[in-house]
């Protein structure tokens, strides 16, 4: 069953590495996956986004056509990602970075950003907090398996605050 | 080995170092660096040397330095980093130095837009450099194969002793998907003298395969190596004889292996038309055949994964038994002319272009399949 999720934000903000520790948990769980990206030529501050397919099948085509899940976590990337999203899918929004929700059926509102700055002192966590949201909300792939995914991606010292991060999300939804 | 999520950039670097590449020289650039980033964590574990240089010109004069010297060699950069390269490889192809350059390709001309995907340099890759040079041209659809075409890139280098242009796009290049990676590759090793010095040794004197066992430099051999058009000993000559044979024999040493083009087919048996396509692309022209089949259209698929030397006669062949060919590029249309060419007539060609940063849609490629099929049908 193919599922599609896109992960859209600004960037420095992670959406990237989420999406490739999204797709790395995929296929450690033994599924078909493929990441790609599209970003603009600043290191920091333009539009981001991230596209993950999973599917039992092999996947040719790498760009989604109809997201199930969009993670949004400017204004600017909540606008402009939603319009495509499956009817029966799952819009989730940073709460304090997207004021306003798109006029959407299935909103999931979660102070990602906020949580990392205020549980872990770090705006830096968000994408990982963002990551446990996504889990939760997909049930793409095991709660187990992200965290050894995230634990392998990260920088060792690092481990520790990010499975924190990891939770902070997951039990957020 | 299980399956791993693994980025084309990072293919192509492992598939060099499984090939035997042990020197790189580059330049960063978008969206090509993950190559270099990449062979500057490996290279130094297997023993082999990374070095960044002051630019892409030196990067390209550095490689073929050490390539003389013994060292399978590996450069990688994006269009404008290439456009600075062709001096050197119009160089490694006159003076025979076995090279891979990765073109990972972007919107070009000039800086573009250096994040986003285009398949602009297909000619470039052919003909970037002056003269009546030979050339080979590969490029993956997927993470796996570009693993394969990098080691195969290398193998052909040092087969022929000649630049081979990896040509690859940011579609393939950032894109991550699982992979397993053979535990061992077939390499081919470098060329030696099978004369000795006393016996008279001639660097460019060719092998049966028109091909010279240059040796390397440092190994008791008297090697002179120029861009000048040189004879067997070589050391320059004014001669049209030799001039001629020079040339010749550059092109042919390339030219009559044909076991080098590659073209991937299927749903050719019963096809009524095809689509062509290469690298990225090819990957969305499939389910664009796919989607159409659904619909019973007899359409097939052809990929070209040997870009030059061109496919000629796969191409000829197979337009004698189609109605007419799409040929889908990430580009103005570069190589529907070559198509065109191979096809001579036989059936209508009709390009499916797109540079508009982003990467086609299925829907854009079956609509140029549907518009075909209403032209030959006399219903367009």
């Amino acid at each position: 069953m193919r599922k599609q999720l896109r992960l859209s934000g600004s960037g420095g903000q992670g959406v990237i590495t989420a999406a490739i520790i999204l797709a790395e948990a995929a296929v450690s769980e033994g599924k078909q996956a493929v990441q790609s990206q599209s970003y603009g030529p600043e290191a920091r501050g333009g539009a981001s986004k991230s596209e993950v397919i999973i599917d039992d099948e092999r996947i040719y085509h790498p760009h989604v056509k109809t997201p199930d899940f969009v993670l949004a976590m400017t204004q600017k990337a909540a606008d402009k990602y939603f319009h495509d999203l499956n009817p029966d899918g799952v819009l989730i929004l940073d709460d304090d970075l997207v004021p306003n929700s798109p006029d959407f059926k299935n909103i999931i509102r979660v102070p990602i950003t906020k949580l990392a700055v205020e549980k872990l002192g770090k705006a830096l966590f968000a994408n990982i907090v963002a990551l446990g949201v996504i889990v939760k909300v997909t049930k793409l792939v095991d709660f187990e398996t992200i965290k050894k995914s995230v634990a392998t991606r990260v920088p060792p010292h690092t481990v520790e605050q990010n499975m924190t991060a990891l939770q902070l999300g997951f039990d957020a939804v | 080995m299980s399956a791993r999520l693994m980025q084309g950039n990072e293919a192509i670097a492992e598939g060099a170092l499984a090939a035997g590449v042990r020197f790189f020289g580059g330049y960063p650039i978008t969206p090509s660096t993950e190559i270099a980033e990449s062979l500057a964590k490996l290279m130094p574990k297997v023993g082999g040397t990374f070095v960044q240089m002051e630019d892409e010109i030196a990067s390209m004069g550095v490689v073929l330095g050490a390539s003389l010297a013994g060292k399978k060699v590996l450069t990688a950069s994006s269009g404008p980093g290439i456009s600075l390269k062709q001096e050197l490889i119009g160089y490694a192809a006159a003076a025979e130095i076995p090279a891979v350059i990765v073109n990972v390709q972007r919107v070009g001309p000039s800086t573009g837009q250096p994040t986003a995907p285009s398949q602009g340099d297909v000619m470039q890759a052919r003909w970037g450099t002056h003269g009546d040079h030979s050339i080979i041209v590969l490029s993956p659809w997927s993470v796996r194969e570009a693993f394969d075409i990098a080691v195969k890139a290398v193998n052909y280098a040092e087969r022929f002793r000649t630049p081979v242009i990896l040509l690859t796009d940011e579609i393939v290049g950032h894109l991550r998907e699982n992979v397993e990676l053979p535990a061992e590759v077939e390499i081919y090793p470098r060329r030696t003298p099978k004369t000795s010095r006393a016996e008279g040794y001639e660097p460019y004197t060719p092998d049966d395969d028109l091909v010279p066992n240059v040796a390397n430099f440092g190994e008791g051999y008297r090697i002179h190596v120029t861009g000048l058009i040189h004879d067997e000993t070589g050391f320059p000559s004014g001669s049209p004889k030799v001039t001629r044979e020079a040339i010749k024999r550059m092109n042919d040493k390339i030219a009559r292996a044909e076991d080098i083009i590659e073209v991937h087919q299927e749903f050719m048996d019963d096809a009524e038309f095809a689509i062509v396509s290469f690298g990225g692309t090819a990957r969305t022209a499939y389910e664009a055949v796919l989607n159409v089949r659904k619909r019973g259209l007899k359409v097939g698929f052809v990929r070209l994964i040997t870009i030059f030397p061109f496919a000629d006669k796969v191409i000829r062949k197979l337009a004698g038994k189609v109605k007419g060919l799409v040929v889908a590029e990430l580009n103005f249309g570069q190589l529907v002319n070559e198509v065109e060419r191979a096809v001579a007539g036989q059936c209508p060609v009709k390009l499916c272009a797109k540079y508009d940063m982003t990467i086609f849609e299925p829907e854009e490629i079956e609509q140029s399949i549907d518009e075909l099929i209403a032209e030959v049908n006399g219903n367009g």
